[in-house]
């Protein structure tokens, strides 16, 4: 293969207070499938952004060569109109709109004013033989599963004239079959249509199948590229390039805490999705936490982390959920989050903007939020006492903030997330969930997030700590479990645990029952 | 910590600044144009009286945009249908032989009210029918029904010679004395109410300083009690000269206390605030958002049962033409009182201001001379004024 045909130049991008891409190389020759692999945040999205003009031209440093000119894309219609489509990890999908409408959407077929349903629906079909999808055009979107809606998004980005296709993570929400029948479309219309492509995936086995060539990026920048003709791709080989950082003291070292007894302990905890009922969110998983203890919850986003906690923090999320949940020896049932919060129990939301504080009251609001009673006597409100305590929770938690009754929605990232913290620690938990309690904050505010979450423990809380950061988990857990794919695939001590094998279990190298995976995979 | 600053106050008053200002303005030009006294006894009263309805209105539209911007449309047809009900019993009796008897009015038509609001609560919270669809259900259902019973009941199309035993419960002079002559209990309990606003006043700021916390300067608190009583005094007086306090204020200053004080007091009114701002942070706190959209729309209809009747007794008669408007003058009233259209923030304090500068605005007007029409785009423009103004506002501030 000779032609490059997308050359990205030393690209920077840098976001408030983050630099998100630190001289990016990236080279793709015609007709080749490129695999981009990296952890959570390490830059690829932002770079497929950069590349699509979703972070227009003038907002980033470096260049894009395409097709051997230097191109300024300032909108996604810049970059679709060289051929250039990116297809994002959500769908986007209108359900109650048909596949031939969906299809062309944007880019309607007919006249300026007035749309050729016949020509529509005629490409339509045409299309959707190349992808090898048997379904009429005229079928609703909702109508049909994930699988065959992942192969409607590659049928819209041909009619689109793609030459260079984007595929941001388009095997996680897909079954291990319908996974390997994207697979080897790709592969065909590699080789049908010579088109090139880009995918984005945490799912290695899948990547050294796919793949001509793999770049590697952490912590925004390019480390390698594989080739898959001359270099090793192994998975573990891959492994290594992704987590190859060294684990400075990023993280407070906890002294003299005393681990108790088991304090919550989930047993056989099964959760299916409250849309697709059919699906398993949660499979099977049983885990625990001790008094004083820090339990990490290490996977990829998407692998049920978040609908485990919630499921079990009063059935706040899920349908059909089973299992037994065992809170200090004695069985509860917690039927909604009112129940679980008086049980003892606290969620801190990964979401701190989207489901976790209310951005238009004040710190003060916030503070007692999960809490009310505590601050009030037969539904009135102690309007001191109230003050008094968001006060406290700000000294105690340096939370920077002129005055309590600053709106929320007012403060950085790193300042929500300790009057989220603040909230619950208010309502006196013995069990804090924390989903992912350090997203979107600078260094400085997660070495303070890490003191509080240790001073949890020294007050002999459990705390459960979901993280897609391997370094975060491993620096700051007693124990870690591993979840993937709707179950626990390991469990560790953190003295045992290195980023390898943590990886390992995920990808399936030692686990046990992923080893159908990965021979799946192969066959 | 956050200084008193005299700009933060001005700000946060800004709409009872241009309330003061619009009255000051229309007193003005009512005097110089057509030589009519707006402070004249009478004419502060019947703005009171007339806008009576709003204040009651607005308290619970306030409740149900504060769940997130939602409203009630169907407020106005409910009076309308409330008021043929109310007239059905208390007059035309055609349905429980001899018993006018104005408890058993007054029994069957809250028992009405709470049917409605708890099935409307019920298809907005559980069935989750968005509410302004459900409630134009009831916008359009009320309003023919009311007609139809009205139709059917009388010749006449309304129902008019209630007992005064209802009437006197929901309007008229409490202490009636002969107009122009000085009303002592009215002055009296005008005194009192001025005392209390002192003491709470006062109080309040002691507390704040004995616990260390910050306070407002002195002074302020001076002249803000000052403003406060100068208020209370100036339609006590005017009360006192009109013949006695009318009842329907004593319904007013009853239900914004009491729903002033949910508002800021208690916890309900919290959670009111805390779905309206962010419902899925409210439900992860332990919070039923279900019932508290059920409660919202629950507490409409008992407030719309209350307007209708202080509306029935102040015309005297029922008819198919009432309540027209009425949801209308109760959204905009929330609207240029800052209540946010999103939800999540609102007063009542802001609401009455809001509902009293569309009266005055109302009220002025006419008596300048202003033809109907117009008044109707200067409204118009008020309430779009006010959102631009609110929205301007706070972007001013974030950038701060």
């Amino acid at each position: 293969m000779a032609k490059v045909l997308l050359e990205m130049k030393s690209i920077t991008k840098t976001f408030p207070g983050v630099k998100a891409l630190d001289n990016v190389n990236l080279k793709v020759e015609e007709g080749e499938i490129h695999a981009l692999v990296g952890e959570n945040g390490a830059g690829k999205s932002t770079l497929m952004n950069v590349l699509s003009g979703i972070y227009p031209y003038g907002t980033y440093d470096g260049d894009i060569v395409y097709d051997g000119e230097v191109c300024e894309f300032h909108n996604i219609k810049d970059s679709e109109k060289k051929g250039i489509v990116i297809i994002h990890q959500e769908l986007a999908l209108v359900p109650y709109m048909t596949i031939g409408e969906n299809m062309f959407l944007g880019n309607e077929q007919g006249s300026k004013w007035c749309i050729d349903w016949y020509k529509t629906y005629a490409e339509a079909d045409k299309y959707l033989a190349m992808v090898g999808l048997s379904d009429s055009s005229k079928t609703l979107i909702k109508d049909i599963g994930t699988g065959k809606q992942q192969l409607v998004e590659i049928a819209k980005a041909l009619a689109k004239n793609a030459k260079l296709l984007i595929l941001d993570e388009p095997t996680s929400s897909l079954n291990e079959t319908d996974s390997r029948a994207l697979l080897d479309l790709m592969k065909k219309l590699q080789r049908e249509e010579n088109l090139t492509m880009i995918i984005i995936s945490h799912k290695l086995n899948e990547v050294s199948y796919v793949a001509d060539k793999i770049t590697v990026v952490r912590d925004g920048s390019t480390i390698e590229t594989l080739d898959a003709t001359t270099d090793d791709i192994s998975e573990t080989r891959i492994i290594k390039g992704m987590v190859g950082r060294e684990i400075t003291d990023r993280f407070p070292k906890r002294h003299d805490v005393e681990i108790g007894d088991v304090m919550m302990d989930v047993k056989d905890w099964t959760v299916y999705h409250p849309e697709f009922s059919e699906r398993k969110v949660c499979d099977n998983v049983s885990i625990n936490v001790r008094k004083g203890e820090v339990v990490g919850i290490y996977g990829l986003m998407g692998a049920g982390r978040t609908e485990l906690a919630m499921s079990i923090f009063g059935r706040s999320y899920g349908i059909g959920i089973s299992g037994d949940l065992i809170l200090r020896g004695e069985p509860v049932v917690l039927k909604s989050p009112k129940q679980a919060i008086e049980a003892g129990l606290a969620y801190v939301t990964e979401d701190r903007k989207g489901n976790g504080l209310v951005l238009t009251n004040s710190i003060l609001r916030n503070t007692t939020l999960a809490n009310l009673n505590g601050v009030s006597k037969n539904t009135f409100i102690d309007k001191d006492k109230e003050y008094e305590v968001a006060v406290e929770y700000v000294k105690k938690l340096k939370t920077k903030t002129p005055s309590v009754d600053q709106l929320v929605g007012n403060l950085s990232g790193g300042n929500q997330q300790k009057v989220l913290l603040a909230k619950w620690m208010f309502a006196n938990p013995d069990v804090l969930i924390l989903d992912e309690p350090t997203r979107g904050i600078d260094v400085g505010a997660k070495y303070e997030i890490y003191c509080i979450i240790n001073d949890l423990a020294k007050a002999g809380k459990s705390v459960v700590m979901i993280s897609s950061e391997l370094p975060e988990v491993i620096g700051m857990s007693d124990r870690i479990y591993i979840m993937n794919q709707a179950k626990i695939v390991g469990e560790m001590k953190a003295s045992e645990a290195t980023q390898e094998n943590i990886m390992a279990c995920i990808v399936g190298v030692s686990g046990e029952d992923s080893g159908a995976d990965s021979k799946g995979s192969e066959g | 910590m956050n200084g008193f600053s005299m700009k933060n106050v001005m700000k946060k008053n800004v709409m009872t600044i241009a309330l003061f200002a619009v009255y000051v303005l229309f007193v003005i030009l009512a005097a110089a144009i057509k030589g009519t006294n707006m402070l004249d006894p009478s004419v502060v009263t019947s703005l009171i009286e007339q806008n009576a309805y709003v204040f009651i209105l607005g308290a619970g539209m306030l409740m149900c945009m504060l769940t997130g911007g939602n409203i009630d449309l169907s407020v106005g047809s409910f009076v309308c249908f409330a008021g043929a009900v109310i007239g059905l019993f208390s007059v035309e009796n055609k349905i429980i032989q001899n018993t006018t008897s104005t408890p058993v009015t007054l029994l069957i038509i809250v028992g009405v009210g709470l049917a409605y609001g708890a099935l409307l609560g019920f298809l907005i919270a559980y069935v989750r029918i968005p509410p302004w669809i459900a409630t134009l259900a009831g916008y359009l259902a009320f309003r023919g029904l009311g007609t139809q019973i009205l139709t059917t009941a009388s010749t006449t199309n309304a129902i008019s010679n209630f007992p005064k035993s209802l009437l006197a419960i929901f309007s008229g002079k409490l202490f009636e004395s002969a107009w122009g002559v000085l009303n002592v209990p009215c002055l009296i309990l005008g005194l009192v109410g001025s005392a209390a606003v002192i003491f709470i006043n006062f109080k309040s700021r002691a507390t704040k300083v004995k616990k260390g916390y910050q306070a407002d300067p002195l002074w302020f608190v001076i002249v803000k009690s000052c403003l406060i009583v100068a208020v209370i005094m100036f339609l006590t007086v005017e009360f006192a000269l009109d013949g006695g306090i009318p009842v329907v204020v004593i319904w007013i200053l009853a239900v914004l206390i009491i729903y002033g004080i949910i508002t800021e007091k208690t916890t309900i009114g919290r959670h009111f605030m805390t779905v309206g701002g962010n419902a899925e942070a409210s439900r992860l706190s332990g919070i039923n958002n279900k019932r508290i959209m059920f409660c919202a729309y629950l507490n409409m209809a008992i407030l719309t049962v209350i307007a209708s009747l202080i509306v029935t007794a102040r015309t005297g008669a029922a008819n198919a033409f009432a309540g027209q408007e009425f949801e209308l003058d109760a959204i905009a009233a929330c609207i240029v009182g800052g209540v946010s259209a999103y939800g999540g923030a609102g007063t009542i304090v802001g609401m009455v201001v809001g509902a009293t500068l569309i009266g005055v605005i109302n009220q002025g007007m006419s008596l300048v001379g202003v033809d109907q029409d117009w008044i109707k785009i200067v409204k118009g423009l008020v309430l779009l004024g006010a959102v631009v103004f609110d929205i301007m506002s706070k972007k001013g501030n974030k950038k701060q």
